[in-house]
Order: structure tokens, then sequence, then C-alpha cells
């Protein structure tokens, strides 16, 4: 039985999938493939000494 | 159909054996997409066995074109869609039958099921005509022919189609109170897989889309060090929706066969939610040694934010042994350390191939992939057989092996008939067990001397590597007949099964063996060299055995990862 | 049962054997992170990702320009794929990788250190030093450099490990120390 009384925030957080899923989008997407995009965009043309 | 159950809704049925709701769409969809599995599952270990027999240089079965074409094929049913069909009938179960909830909607599922199928059969046709000779990566500036492209958009776009429906299923549920409380932890990791799931195909929308056009000629070629980085954002997050069902499948299937629970639900939850956080940037891993990317962006991603993914398979790693023993120890197993495995239910194909595919994907399949993806050994590490030999001890040792277990479930619980030759069925799993770690160890090895993954002939460029690399290569065909016969086995079996099986409508299923309790069970009693029980001031879980199994496993990651340092340390200075 | 929903009160912290293994983990990972950037900064085996960015086209004539210079009169052609040997001063010396080969041959001395750039006229290849089975990924379009020290004389050949068309297992290179 779900009371109203006070749950702790994880617990809040593991009961709601709709916050994990956009947690779980926005992570990866930030970390791993924006930071990566710019990564790939910030290369620097080569001068072949 | 029951008739032990008064007024069931037609929605719903009650299954004989669990008493649980099994929702009917669902159930159809189920099927549906199980069939459609073990039918690509099939494809592919032909071209398993193909391949295997192929790098096995003394056979060297395959001629050149087809050696690379049927690797193309091999890669794709294997690690997409025999995966992708299994899973979306792994979401459908958990997010109705234990929830008490119907499916969404029988339209969406149809669309899923039709654009996956389409999808899946014209990417296995082009490649099969010798239009998409690119590999499964299909790295450009390869180019395969637009149907391979728009094949893969479709399984995409389908498969989220499915999981929109878990998802839209999920929210049902919650709006009408089909339950109390928390979801359970099944479910829960379905969910992650779920979430998994939408990243994975976002990206490959992303990067297969651009590409699509591409390759029809309307616009520029993408850079291709762009397309490595958003394809991996498809190719390893696929994998990682592998792990979570996987993991569900194994607290599911330690459920079943010995009543075991979750300790704490807290620790399993939040293990989940380390891989739903923070699993999915370990795509990195095959963008170690690349350039375009810097040692910052390296070692941040590849480290899975301070390897807190990692964590949750550790977790995972011993709750799941950790609960069935004490389960075991609560039925009176109590004899000393390992009383409670040794007296578990062996005989048992779901719990035997659970078990298995645990140990395989935690002690080879974990420690390499671990060790392999540091940046810096990536160096020692990167597109030879290492590679392949870490990742067929997970997503084969490891999630198809569990995905065949919960099979031996499935198909008396949904489809309703019980299995034909049985004792086959009991030593399945070791066989394929044997034949996979087999295939792991020699192209691990095999890699470790440097043979490239994705090679057909390894002498054309001199005996590079030497004869032990031979050995090692022949190991891995070997181990490929093995593998191989056991996956026909499994084949024949269901197959068999669907065709002639015993119909157990209105009975419960056949039992596989379930560990009795004996008499002498005091709930959480343990022996000590006498076979009397101690009387019982134990602690509440009584987990001596999985710790010390805990133990053994992290001093033998501890080792290979060292030893990888060291092998590190004697090659030439790079930077 | 973790198929059914569990208690409500399911949120309490881990005991006893659950909480110690917890901990031996936590403490397992920390050693894990803490020694990519340890190796960074002390090791002397990286791959830093150094690159730039370049074409084609434009490699390729930096690759036969240095060739000449330092191996002139040799009958060397990157077109048809003819290798020829070139004796290269330590810095900068470059490498580039096509279907199915890779030019020119490197010359090196043992102890000295080069930057090695690589790039690749077509496709996507790998570039996999044999024996020490040492793995880097060439992208056309990108200037790979490696600053590489080689530590013994001897031959050393260059297997592709990149799947990069039907005579990819055909394609191997040499680096020569002395």
């Amino acid at each position: 039985m779900n009371t109203p009384e006070k749950k702790h925030p994880l617990q809040k957080l593991m009961d709601n999938p709709w916050l994990l899923l956009a947690l779980g989008v926005a992570i990866p997407a930030l970390s791993y493939s924006v930071w990566g995009w710019i990564e790939l965009v910030l290369v620097k043309p080569a001068t072949l000494p | 159909m029951n008739a032990s159950n008064p007024n069931p809704p037609l929605w719903k049925r009650i299954c004989d054996t669990t008493g649980l709701p099994v929702c009917r769409d669902a159930e159809f969809f189920i099927k549906l997409n199980a069939v459609c599995a073990v039918v690509f599952l099939l494809v592919g270990g032909l071209a398993a066995i193909a391949l295997a027999l192929t790098r096995w240089q003394a056979v060297h079965l395959l001629p050149v074109e087809w050696f690379y074409r049927t690797l193309t094929l091999h890669g794709l049913n294997m690690l997409i869609f025999w995966i992708l069909f299994f899973e979306v009938a792994i979401l459908y179960f958990a997010c109705t039958t234990l929830l008490n909830a119907r499916l969404f909607s029988r339209k969406v599922a149809w669309a899923s099921f039709g654009m996956m199928l389409v999808g899946s059969l014209m990417v296995d046709g082009i490649i099969l005509v010798g239009q998409a000779d690119v590999m499964m990566t299909s790295y450009l500036p390869l180019l395969a022919h637009p149907l391979f492209y728009l094949g893969i958009i479709l399984v995409a776009v389908g498969t989220l189609t499915g999981v929109f429906n878990f998802f839209a299923t999920l929210w049902q549920a919650k709006k009408q109170r089909t339950y109390e409380g928390s979801v359970s932890l099944v479910v829960f990791g379905a969910t992650a897989a779920a979430i998994i799931a939408v990243v994975t195909l976002l990206h490959g929308a992303v990067v297969m889309i651009p590409t699509f056009l591409h390759s029809l000629g309307l616009i520029a070629q993408p850079d291709p060090a762009w397309y490595r980085l958003i394809w991996w954002g498809l190719g390893h997050q696929s994998q990682q929706v592998n792990v979570c069902a996987m993991v569900s499948c194994w607290y599911l299937i330690g459920s079943i066969t010995t009543g075991a629970k979750p300790l704490n639900e807290t620790v399993c939850r939040g293990a989940f939610v380390l891989y739903i956080l923070f699993i999915n940037i370990a795509s990195a891993h095959h963008l170690l040694v690349d350039p375009g990317v810097g040692s910052s962006w390296k070692i941040w991603n590849t480290s899975y934010a301070m390897y807190l993914a990692v964590l949750a398979s550790m977790i995972h790693g011993f709750t799941v042994p950790a609960s069935i023993e004490v389960a075991m120890r609560a039925k009176g197993y109590t004899k000393g350390l390992f009383g409670w495995l040794t007296n578990a239910p062996w005989r048992n194909p779901a719990f035997a191939g659970s078990f298995l595919s645990m140990c395989i994907f935690g002690f080879i399949g974990g420690i390499t992939g671990v060790t392999l993806g540091t940046q810096q050994i990536n160096i020692i590490a990167h597109n030879t057989l290492r590679i392949t030999g870490h990742f067929h001890s997970t997503v084969v040792g490891g999630t198809s092996l569990a995905f065949m277990a919960l099979t031996y479930y499935v198909v008396p619980l949904l489809f309703r008939k019980d299995f034909v030759f049985r004792p086959l069925a009991r030593i399945q799993p070791y066989l394929f067990a044997g034949g996979i770690v087999l295939v792991s160890l020699g192209m691990s090895f095999a890699g470790s001397l440097g043979v490239a993954r994705r090679s057909w002939d390894i002498e054309a460029t001199g005996s590079v590597h030497g004869p032990s690399a031979h050995l090692f290569l022949a190991v891995l065909g070997l181990g490929g007949i093995v593998a191989f016969a056991a996956l026909l086995l499994f084949i024949l079996l269901t197959v068999g099964t669907l065709l002639f099986g015993e119909s157990n409508v209105g009975r419960p299923m056949a039992d596989w063996g379930t560990p009795k309790t004996l008499s002498t069970a005091t709930g959480h009693g343990h022996g000590a060299a006498a076979p009397a029980l101690a009387p019982g001031a134990e602690p509440a879980h009584d987990t001596r055995g999985t710790l010390v199994l805990a133990l053994v496993f992290l001093a033998c990651f501890a080792v290979y990862y060292f030893a990888n340092w060291k092998a590190l340390a004697d090659v030439w200075p790079v930077r | 049962m973790s198929i059914h929903s569990p208690d409500a009160d399911w949120f309490k912290a881990p005991t006893g054997h659950e909480r110690l293994w917890i901990g031996l983990a936590v403490g397992w990972c920390v050693v894990l992170s803490l020694m990519m950037p340890y190796w960074h900064f002390k090791g002397r085996q990286n791959s830093s990702g150094e690159s730039y960015r370049t074409t084609p086209d434009q490699f390729k004539a930096r690759v036969e320009r240095f060739s000449e210079a330092n191996a002139p009169g040799t009958k060397g052609n990157f077109e048809e794929g003819i290798n020829s040997e070139v004796p290269a001063p330590p810095g900068d010396i470059y490498l580039i990788a096509k279907q199915y080969f890779w030019y020119p041959i490197l010359k090196l001395r043992a102890g000295e250190t080069y930057r090695l750039h690589m790039s690749s006229a077509d496709f996507q290849h790998g570039f996999s030093l044999q024996p020490m089975n040492m793995n880097f990924q060439v992208i056309p379009g990108y200037d790979h450099v490696l600053t590489l020290t080689p530590t013994a004389p001897g031959i050393y050949p260059i297997v592709c490990n990149e799947f990069c068309g039907v005579g990819h297992h055909t394609m191997v290179g040499k680096i020569i120390v002395e």
C-alpha cells in the first residue's frame, strides 16, 4: 500500500519511470554524444609539418 | 479457459501453473515475437558455424566474399534481430502479467512487429544478394545498398514502437491501479531495459537516416568519425539493453526455480538505476584508440562515470546468487559453505542456464570487458579477436543463454505445451555454455597474439602470429561446433515441442525440478561440519557461500586487470 | 518474489554480507577509475587521440613529399601501391593506408622518438603493429598523430584490422627498426 507519507527522494526516483527515462536519455546524450560531437567539431585543420 | 477461475475477464486468463494473470493480447504478441526471435537465431547460428569453421584455418570453409558477407549476416541477426525480438517479448510479458494489466494496444503491437519483421527481412535479403558487404557496423565510407539502411531504420523504429507500447501499458496500469505500491523488481529491470532501448534507438535514427539519404545520393557523406561516434550509441547500447533484460531473467528464473527473493529491493533497484544513468556512456569503449576525441572524453566516458555501471553489475552478480543461497538455506540446504549450491536444481535447464549465464557473464565477460575497455589497455586489444572473445561471453554466454533458459518456461507457460525430449533439454544449457566458453577463450587468446577480428585469412600476411594462433583458432572452431550443436538442439526442442508437445492446458506444467523443502528446514539455520543443525541464532541473511564466490571473482578480476597493465607497459611508448 | 510488488517499506539500507560486498565493490571501482588518469600522467603508453582535420588528397601529397625527400630516386609509387623503404629522421613521419596496402615502408631507429602521422586515402583502416599488438584506428579525413618510440630493432608488420573490403586480410605493411 502506497501511503502518501514522506518517501525518500531516491525511492521517489525509483518509482518514477518517466523521470528515469528523462535522466537516462539526457546523461548519455550529453556526456557521450554531445560532448563527443563537440570534440569532433573542434578538431583543428592539419598543418602536416 | 480455466474452469477453476470464476468469471475471468475476457482479455486475460489465469495461468494454470503460477496462478498469474496472462493478458491474451500480450500472450499472442509474446509468442509471435519469440518465434521470430528463434528463427533469426537459427539464421545467425547457421552463419556462426560457417564463420567458426572458416576462421579455423585448417578447415577454412567459406570463400572470401562469402566470409565477409556471412559475417555481416551473423552480426545483425544475432546482435540485433534475435535479441530485439526476444526483448520485445520480455517487455510485453513484464508490463502485463506482472502488473495484472492489459496490453495497451494491439494495433501498436502489430505496427511494431510488422516494421521489425519487414526491416529484418530487408536487411537479410540485401546482404544475401551481396549488396551490403559492409559488416554489421557499416563504417562509412563503406556503403551498402539503401535498402540495408532502410531495413535497419525500420527495425529500430519498430522496436521503438514496441517500447512505446510497453511504456503506455505501464502508464495505463498505474492509472487503472492494477497493482499496489511499487512495481516488482523484474518489471523494474524491464523498465531499465526499455529506457536504454530508447537511448539506443534514438542514436540509431540519428546515424542511420543521414546515412540512408547519403546512400540514395541525396546528401553528402557524413563524417566517418561522427558516424562511429553515433553508430556506437546504437551498437554498444543495444547490448546494454541485453544486460538489463538478462539480469531481469536471472532474478525471474531464480525466483521461479528456487523461490528466491531479493535480499534488499533498494540495492537491486539502485543497481538498475546505475545502469540507466551510466551504462550507456560506455559506448566510448569503441573509440578509445580513435582520432578526433581526446583523452578527457575517452577516460570519463569509458569509466562509465567512475565505474558506476560496473558497480551495478558487481551488485547484481552478488545479489542474484545470494538470494538463491538464502532461499535454499531456508529450505534446509544448510550444509557447509556450498551445500545450498550443490543441492540447487542443476537438472532444471532454466536454473542451470541462468546460473551458467551468470558465471560466464561475470567471470569471462565482465572481467575482460572492464579490462579491455580501460582506455590505455585498449591499445593492446582494439579490433583484435580479444574483443569478440569478450562479447561472445557477454552476449552469447550471458544474454542468449539466459534467454534460452527462460524459454524452458515460456514455452510450457505461454504455448501451454510440455517439452519433448526432456533429458536432452536438461543437458542443452551445459553443452551450449561449454561450447561458447571454448569459442570465447579461443578468440581471446588468439587476439592476445594479435590476430585481428574480421579477417578471412591470417596467413595471407605471412606468418605474423605464429603457430599458437592456429591452435587457438582451432579451439574457436571446435567450440563453435559444440555451441552450434547445442543451438540446433535448442531449436529442435522448442520447435518439436510447439509441434508435438503434450498440451498442459488445465493443469500445471510438467515440473523441471525445484528443490523441496527439507524436514530439517528451520528457515535460516546453518549446518557446521555436523549434520545436525545449529539452533538458529543466525543473522537474517546467511550468504557466506556467495560472499566467498564473490571474493574469488574479485581476486580473478584484479589479477587479470593488473596483468594487462603489465602487458601494456611492455610495448613501445606511445602518446 | 521478484515477480511481485515488494512490501511497502522496501526502501532500506543494505546489511550484513551484502553491505560488505558493496563496500568492497565500491573500493575496487575507485581503484579502476583512478588507474586511467594515473596512467595518463605517469604511464608511457597512452592513446590521447591527437588529431587534425585533413583530406585524402592533402595527406597523400604530404606522404609523397615525405617519401621523395627521404628516399630520393627510389621507385616507390603510391598510386600503384609500389612500396619503398624510407629511412626517416626523428620528428614528423607519415604513413597512409589504402585498399590494400600501407605506404611507405618506414625505416626507424630504436630509441628515437617519432611523430607518426597516419591517415587513409579511402576507407577506414586499422593500424595493428605486430608482434607487440599495438592497435590504432585510421579514419579518412583525420590526421591521427602518434608520438612513438621504437624500443628494439626488428621488422614489424602492420596488419590492417579494420574491415576495408574484400582484400582486407591481404593488407600488410612494415616498419623496420634498426
